[in-house]
């Protein structure tokens, strides 16, 4: 139980994906204009990292370990994760409608989000179990949701002030970012 | 100039995939701690390029419309495996040192975006021009963003000790931090000169030649520009 709350702790805040592992910088970056699409994007974002770890780990522990197929990892994962992505959708144009069109266009933006692929490599990195897998990835999408609500807060702020001109748009995010990551430096007492 | 010196100067200054189109910042911001890494990333990255490049434009006849994404990402994939596994092999520093980034390089949106925009429509050869010229646009700009981190984070560059032994390293560049400072330093610079760049308004126009075919909503370039 210990060791399953400082996996989360870990992926969430110490090594936060985007901050800390540079996943996913170009939605962090792009979706980050306002608080309430970058809330919706980390939704969709826990919710795809979280079915995409649950089956990534499942497909390596019971078909690519037993079979010595760890070198196919890569292109598995990836097309299982292009494939889930599409699956979530349509379930959820079919079931669950509300839901559907909370995430709306975020959904599909999802498969290219490289911090997907990276809980599912990480996971097979670090050899962790099942239930470990599901952990870290949970923590991981939460981490994620975490620093772009907080930017995307920072990022309205912002839109207010005078800013020099060269600084305008994308340099002043990325200054936020790294102001950001030396925040997140601080939870790395926390273990 | 002939067409495939065209493409090599097209990929390393016209249209660098870095500092032009702002394409791959993942790997631009995690690997580049060091000159040596930015350089072993910029070249596994070409080498995966260049290959995807010329089995996509060999097949891109065989490759029906409505696969052809899922037939790239396949081909890409398989390219990176086999990277990974001669870098395993062959630089196992290097291979411990860039770590989870290499088989990242699948969802690297500089791949994918040269495969849709040049190789689909391309011939072979040509299309291996353009990889090998954008390949060595990102390696260098790589080599330049990692040598630059080296310099002020550790007072070397290649680990060769070039500042002076008084100097105190700001050792804050090359942890995570450092790597946003220096990027948005760098598109700040873009700014001020006017250069193209995808995520600087300046280059609206210009945004629809880069290689990436405006498919990534979320791309970077994406929302400074409808943010106009």
């Amino acid at each position: 139980m210990v060791e399953l709350l400082i996996i989360a702790i870990s992926s969430a805040l110490v090594s936060n994906v985007v901050l800390s592992q540079f996943l996913g910088i170009c939605s962090f970056v792009g979706v980050s204009k306002q608080v309430k699409t970058s809330a919706g994007m980390g939704g969709a974002v826990v919710f795809v990292i979280t079915i995409a770890s649950i089956v990534a780990s499942l497909i390596y522990e019971f078909v690519l370990d037993p079979l010595g197929l760890d070198w196919l990892k890569t292109i598995v994962f990836i097309l299982v994760i292009a494939a889930l992505v599409q699956i979530v959708e349509m379930f959820l144009k079919k079931c669950m409608v509300s839901l559907y069109n909370a995430l709306g266009v975020y959904l599909p933006l999802i498969t290219t989000n490289c911090a997907v692929l990276g809980v599912a490599l990480n996971n097979v990195k670090y050899e962790y179990n099942f239930l470990q897998s599901v952990v870290n990835g949970v923590g991981t999408a939460i981490g994620y949701t975490i620093a772009i609500v907080l930017l995307a807060g920072i990022r309205e702020h912002i839109e207010g002030n005078d800013i020099p001109h060269s600084f305008q748009g994308s340099p002043i995010v990325l200054v936020t970012a790294g102001l950001m990551a030396i925040a997140f430096f601080g939870f790395s007492g926390l273990l | 100039m002939n067409k495939y010196a065209e493409r090599i100067y097209n990929g390393i200054w016209k249209e660098n995939p870095i500092f032009v189109q702002m394409l791959g910042l993942c790997p631009t911001l995690a690997v580049t701690t060091s000159a040596i890494n930015g350089l072993g990333m910029g070249l596994s990255t070409t080498a995966v390029l260049v290959a995807a490049n010329i089995i996509i434009a060999a097949l891109r006849k065989i490759i029906p419309d409505r696969l052809r994404l899922p037939a790239e990402i396949v081909v890409v994939a398989s390219m990176v495996t086999i990277v990974d596994m001669l870098m395993e092999g062959f630089v196992p520093s290097l291979y411990s040192a860039l770590g989870i980034y290499i088989p990242l390089i699948v969802v690297n949106c500089i791949i994918l975006g040269r495969a849709e925009a040049y190789a689909m429509k391309n011939k072979p050869l040509i299309s291996a021009f353009d990889g090998i010229g954008m390949g060595l646009g990102f390696t260098i700009a790589l080599a330049l963003i990692g040598g630059f981190r080296e310099i002020l984070g550790a007072g070397t560059v290649f680990g060769i000790q070039i500042m002076p032994a008084s100097y105190q390293p700001i050792s804050i560049f090359i942890l995570a931090p450092g790597a946003f400072f220096v990027l948005s330093m760098l598109t700040a610079l873009q700014n001020k000169l006017k250069a193209p760049c995808a995520t600087n308004g300046s280059a609206k126009k210009k945004k629809k030649s880069g290689g990436c075919n405006g498919d990534c909503l979320s791309c970077s370039g994406h929302s400074q520009n409808t943010a106009e």
